[in-house]
């Protein structure tokens, strides 16, 4: 029982120092109103996340892997305050395109890792 | 900007934050029931996240004495990791995937809008309590 805490806490720690250094690194490079950095976190972590369901690891590597890392390194609340703040700034055209793409984006993701996991798992005779 | 040790401070808090984020959302995750294929767990966990988060960055800011490096380092730590976009993402594939579209388009309507009115309550919250506060003041001169 503690263990799962452990691994979702050891995982947590990597995932929101991932974030925070991706996101400051691409903030430095792009300039656009377009958030880019919270988009390219959340779809990559849906791919990875994906990823470790198709092939399917154990109960600690899961939470460890998924629940913990992947769980800290995306996020929901930031990319809804980006979504708000585009909105009350009036950039309609970035808020949809933001909104829209990051859901359709995130799920072909995980469909695109859990297919990938999947055949790598068979391929290997897991 | 800020010196080596300040940097190493922040990066210790933000981990900090951080996992006691996860560990909120995996203890939640846990206690909260899970109706008939419905993620319900993820869904009140990100709708709480966008509340806490607009109400803090906007509420917390204006106290006096508290920083607002700590502010941001909180919601980004905590806040951040509390809320997850890559499970909201697998759950609504795995939704789609097993032919229930109606509960996907519900999970992500709510999931979408909810967010934005939770963030808008906390804005509104935040509000109110400033200018309760800032009353209060003026009857203390």
């Amino acid at each position: 029982m503690l263990i799962n805490y452990l691994m979702v806490a050891l995982g947590a720690a990597f995932g929101v120092l991932a974030r925070f250094s991706l996101s400051n690194w691409i903030k430095r490079r792009w300039s656009h109103d377009f958030p880019l950095p919270t988009f390219i976190i959340n779809v990559s972590g849906s791919l990875a996340l994906g990823l470790i369901t198709g092939l399917g690891i154990g109960v600690h590597a899961s939470l460890l892997l998924g629940t913990g890392f992947m769980g800290a390194y995306t996020t929901f609340s930031t990319f809804t305050m980006e979504s708000v703040s585009l909105n009350r700034r009036k950039k309609k055209r970035v808020f949809y395109s933001y909104l829209i793409s990051s859901y359709v984006l995130g799920i072909a993701a995980v469909f695109l890792g859990t297919s990938l996991g999947a055949a790598t798992r068979s391929l290997l005779g897991m | 900007m800020y010196s080596k040790e300040v940097h190493l401070v922040i990066d210790a808090l933000l981990v900090l934050f951080g996992v006691l984020g996860a560990l909120s959302r995996y203890s939640l995750s846990l206690i909260i029931h899970v109706p008939y294929h419905f993620p319900l767990a993820t869904l009140i966990i990100n709708l709480l996240g966008c509340f806490i988060l607009a109400f803090v960055t906007r509420f917390l800011i204006w106290i006096p004495r508290v920083s607002p490096k700590l502010v941001a380092v909180f919601g980004t730590g905590f806040v951040g990791s509390f809320t997850t976009f890559s499970t909201f993402s697998l759950e609504s594939f795995a939704l789609i995937q097993s032919n229930h579209y109606l509960e996907a388009a519900i999970y992500l309507l709510l999931s979408g809008f909810g967010g934005l009115a939770a963030s808008a309550l906390g804005f509104r919250l935040s509000k109110i309590l400033l200018i309760k506060q800032r009353r209060r003041l003026r009857h203390a001169d």
